[in-house]
């Protein structure tokens, strides 16, 4: 489909121009015209970028090779090098081999005996620069809660990349996340994927290519937030998927609204396009004609066609546009989210929700990529493997609302055991900071209760499993050839209380380093008197 | 009235109505009544049968760590602690042969027992509600749920003992020392009142315009509860002035004036520590410091006076303007300068968490000796229970815990917890339902 995604890509210049004078230009000499004219399309004006974000992505500046020998690589794709080395070069991972590697020109070496190396952590659900610390009222972005359903809204527009919680995250090993909006809303709007490095925009820090996420909410929060607090809409479970079922199908009459203007558009176009070839092809005639009459002047046919030349002839006027209807950016990601540009994530606690969110996905036509929280995953799990769903939630959070009292720490075990595609996630800034333990727990729920886990599973929670529900699993999630060097170097095994992060790398740059005086990344802590994380003793591990 | 909060509204008004009205007619019958005896002041512990403890490597949460250790339980508290004790005939015996041995552990800071589901108003009994800052007769023991489902999800984690913690206002309420076990109230507290909590950290409470004005009302509070101790016979005259607070009020805050019970002071920022330590000091209470953000800035004036600090370790970072100071290393700097240091997950649902809290504050430094007090002999020591609770010794009660391996470290788990020398079930709602779960489809 190349073709047709380039010409997508190039056909806003074309309809600029007359089509009729670039269907001839474009035409090999010597064919006819009218049967090689590629067929006129118009593209959905929405289709132009993966994200919304994205446009001023900041590349790392250009780092030295780095190999890291002797190291316990966690590759995550199932497989363990207990005694290993991978290389980083040019900002992705250059070689990744059992034993030694021998070190490029100009290579910095680390000796990571008795160490470990895992891909970067990537969480799917952040609120990091939308609810950042401090928490003041004027920081609040997180949550458009002016309405329930805002699918136009961008948490690209709210995060502030001055959150001092972005830094303590990397410190953890993160070097990834999806910053989603609240769940105050049913439909929250955009959410956007994120490399952590220090920038002034978000958009420096998008994720190339990755793709934008729909947040979007069952349960008690939009419930409280409107129906209890405000008495409007929605106030119940009814309420709630009443109001989705209605904006998605808005959203699907606005797309036919856009498929029929795009065939009126192209059956115009390609009308124009038959008359210019039919003048076109009449020019050609008549000079056909006239050379004919040229070389022989009593040719018979010449005095019929020279009847015909007086005919006027004027090149076509191409036809006026049809008015194109209103362009609508809350429809608009409702529809990618149906044609799956866009992934949906939905924060979802009870089973009966989820499988309610299914049957509406069914309903009107999109897919779920990933339930949040979900902590009753557990007894829909078959369900959720053959629907291919992940599940996104935390090890042993429960108990904070009604539909979290059903939460049991053997949740992810159980979705591993079933063959699901159990995700760790925080929703937390203290969370994000040790997201290597939230596994272990769940890891530990699992094999007390008997189910055979392996830390080569548990480690893919925190890794492959994430990076495919935010769509960027090619570009990132395990150690492998040729994907971002993104990258964590642990020092001891990464399952214990006391492991820290040692060194994190982000596309093979150095962002973060234990112990490493420097100042804060953010503006705001700059010359405050903060305690940022040094360690100034040493550890008390036994 | 489909809302249920609104519901519940005229439900608790005509409620509050009934009793007023049956409060009035009483007063007219009888004398002023007197307070209510504070419940079971030290609980007697239940009669539990005897018990052995075979084998495991103890710690005993002083510091001290006995290998191949018995501990013989009776009568719900430590009998005997030593190697090679005889175990009598006929006595249950627990074998923790290659295992670890630890106090029970205890969370100083929670609201077990006290909320069952967080945004659930209707499962709350920490919060006095209300207008009046000025709660100090408030008693978590009154609330106090032992069947809450908390109780033995929490304890399934090791944790024996909680703080149970009133919330809200400026002068919370009092606290209660909660083991957890126990199908009464009066089974499962140890002690009513704890300690006296007041809330001095400004948040965005609109009930206060922050510490300076929160301080101004405990000092004039604490002074009238001062005055009214002194001159009682005068209050009873109506000859007094006007007070702040209410008479069961300042009943309540006379334990503290007279150090019966500590004061738990929850202030975060730096300034406001010392201020709160200037408070206690010009009325002679006992201070504790929770919260303590920012206390390892002022760790050696903590020092000076042994003032214990509650700390949680996971504090992520500079949540508010009064923690800009927060650093994962707190307790360990707390600790190497002399500070009684006490870790909490300052939670009520996450309070199983205790020791993975615990081992992050070994991770930052701290020596995991002084993790294990901690959440052990610290807290039992500066809610002024040292004396019962927090270590393993003869006439400690009971609460103890074996271990698969380092309590600490997150893959080992808790062999057998016993509590008032008592083995209790670890089984709880979540396991319940983990076993109904455990093959699909279920039957029931």
């Amino acid at each position: 489909m190349f073709s047709r995604r380039a010409f997508r890509l190039l056909s806003p210049l074309l309809l600029s121009l007359p089509a009729c004078a670039s269907s001839s230009a474009s035409t090999p000499p010597n064919s006819p015209a009218q049967a090689e004219a590629p067929p006129p399309d118009v593209p959905f004006p929405w289709e132009a970028r993966s994200s919304t974000a994205a446009g001023i992505e900041t590349p790392a500046a250009a780092s030295p090779p780095v190999l890291i020998r002797n190291a316990t690589l966690w590759l995550a794709t199932g497989k363990t090098i207990p005694r290993g080395s991978i290389l980083l070069r040019d900002g992705k991972i250059a070689q990744v081999a059992e034993g030694d590697i021998s070190p490029p020109e100009g290579a910095r070496i680390v000796d990571a005996a008795g160490k470990f190396v895992t891909p970067g952590i990537i969480d799917t659900h952040s609120h990091l620069g939308v609810y950042p610390m401090p928490g003041t009222i004027a920081h609040l972005d997180g949550n458009e809660a002016s309405s329930p359903v805002t699918p136009d809204v961008q948490t690209v527009d709210g995060f502030w990349p001055q959150d001092p919680a972005v830094e303590r995250a990397v410190a953890g090993g993160v070097t990834t996340l999806q910053i989603l909006p609240g769940s105050a809303n049913l439909i929250g709007g955009r959410a956007v994927t994120l490399k952590l490095r220090p920038a002034l925009s978000p958009r420096q820090m998008h994720f190339p290519g990755a793709p934008d996420g729909l947040k979007m909410a069952c349960g008690e929060n939009p419930k409280r937030t409107y129906g209890n607090a405000r008495h409007a809409a929605p106030g119940t479970r009814m309420g709630n998927l009443a109001m989705q079922r209605k904006a998605f199908l808005d959203a699907k009459k606005h797309e036919d609204d856009w498929q029929r203007y795009r065939t009126t558009e192209a059956n115009r176009l390609r009308e124009d396009q038959k008359k210019r070839a039919a003048y076109e092809a009449e020019v050609e005639s008549r000079k056909k004609q006239q050379a004919q009459c040229h070389d022989d002047p009593y040719l018979s046919s010449c005095a019929e066609w020279q009847k015909s030349w007086e005919k006027p002839l004027e090149p076509p006027k191409p036809s006026d546009p049809g008015a194109a209807p209103a362009r609508d950016p809350a429809k608009e990601t409702l529809i990618g989210a149906m044609r799956g540009s866009v992934l949906v994530h939905v924060h979802c606690y009870r089973a009966d929700d989820m499988l309610a969110m299914l049957a509406l996905a069914d309903e009107v036509g999109f897919r779920v990529r990933s339930f949040h929280h979900a902590l009753e995953a557990y007894k829909i799990r078959d369900i959720l493997v053959q629907k291919n769903v992940s599940v996104s939630t935390w090890a042993d959070w429960w108990g904070f609302k009604m539909e979290a009292y059903d939460g049991i720490p053997e949740n992810i075990a159980l979705l591993q055991e079933s063959g699901a595609l159990p995700i760790v996630h925080t929703d937390s800034p203290e969370g994000i900071q040790r997201m290597n333990q939230e596994a272990s727990k769940a890891l530990a729920s699992g094999r007390r209760a008997g189910m055979p886990l392996t830390d080569e599973e548990a480690i893919r929670w925190l890794t492959y499993n994430p990076a495919w529900a935010l769509g960027i699993e090619k570009r990132v999630g395990t150690l492998e050839f040729g994907k971002d060097a993104d990258v964590v170097l642990w020092d001891r095994h990464p399952f214990s209380v006391y492991a820290s992060a040692e060194e994190v790398w982000i596309d093979g740059a150095t962002v973060y380093q234990k112990g490493k005086k420097r100042p804060p990344w953010s503006d705001f802590e700059l010359g405050q008197d903060t305690g940022r994380p040094t360690t100034l003793l040493p550890g008390g591990a036994p | 009235m489909t809302n249920p909060r609104s519901v519940r509204n005229t439900f608790v008004s005509s409620l509050f109505v009934l009793t007023t009205v049956l409060a009035a007619t009483e007063a007219f019958a009888q004398p002023r009544p007197t307070p209510a005896p504070a419940p079971a002041k030290a609980a007697e512990p239940a009669a539990a049968a005897p018990l052995a403890i075979v084998g495991g490597r103890v710690h005993t949460g002083t510091g001290e760590v006995l290998e191949d250790a018995t501990i013989l339980l009776e009568k719900g508290l430590v009998q005997k602690i030593g190697k090679g004790l005889a175990v009598p005939a006929g006595v249950t015996t627990i074998d923790a042969k290659g295992a670890i041995v630890t106090p029970g552990f205890v969370d100083a800071f929670t609201s077990i027992g006290l909320v069952e589901v967080s945004l659930e108003d209707s499962t709350h009994d920490d919060d006095r509600g209300g207008k009046d800052p000025i709660r100090a007769a408030f008693r978590a023991s009154d609330g106090y749920n032992p069947a809450s489902t908390v109780v033995g999800i929490t304890r399934a984690e090791g944790v024996t003992s909680a703080g149970v913690v009133p919330l809200g206002g400026l002068f919370s309420g009092q606290s209660a020392w909660a083991d957890l076990d126990g199908d009464t109230r009066e089974s499962a507290l140890a002690q009513g009142p704890l300690a006296l909590h007041v809330h001095l950290d400004g948040s965005l409470d609109g009930d206060r315009g922050g510490p300076a004005a929160a301080l101004l009302l405990a000092r004039e509070v604490f002074d009238d509860a001062r005055t009214f101790q002194k001159n009682r016979a005068a209050w009873e005259r109506n000859q007094s002035r006007p007070f702040a607070a209410s008479r069961l009020d300042l009943e309540a805050i006379g334990d503290a004036l007279a150090g019966r019970v500590p004061v738990v002071f929850h202030v975060d920022r730096a300034s406001d520590i010392l201020a709160a330590v200037a408070l206690a000091k010009e009325f002679g209470l006992r201070p504790v410091i929770a919260g303590g953000a920012e206390a390892w800035k002022i760790a050696p004036r903590l020092a000076e006076s042994k003032i214990p600090v509650i700390v949680n370790p996971l504090e992520p970072g500079p949540t508010t303007f009064d923690t800009l100071g927060t650093r994962d290393d707190n307790a360990a700097l707390l600790h190497a300068a002399g500070v009684p240091v006490v870790i909490t997950t300052a939670d009520t649902h996450n309070a199983r968490k205790l020791r993975q809290v615990a081992g992050n504050a070994v991770r930052a430094g701290l020596p995991h000796a002084a993790a294990i007090a901690a959440i052990t002999s610290a807290p039992a020591q500066a809610l002024g229970l040292g004396a019962k609770y927090g270590t393993l010794a003869p006439g400690k009660v009971a609460n103890l815990v074996v271990w698969s391996g380092d309590p600490l470290e997150i893959a080992s788990r808790p062999l057998a917890v016993v509590i008032r020398g008592k083995k209790v079930d670890l089984a709880n709602r979540q396991s319940a339902l983990f076993t109904r779960y455990r093959k699909l489809p279920i039957t029931r």
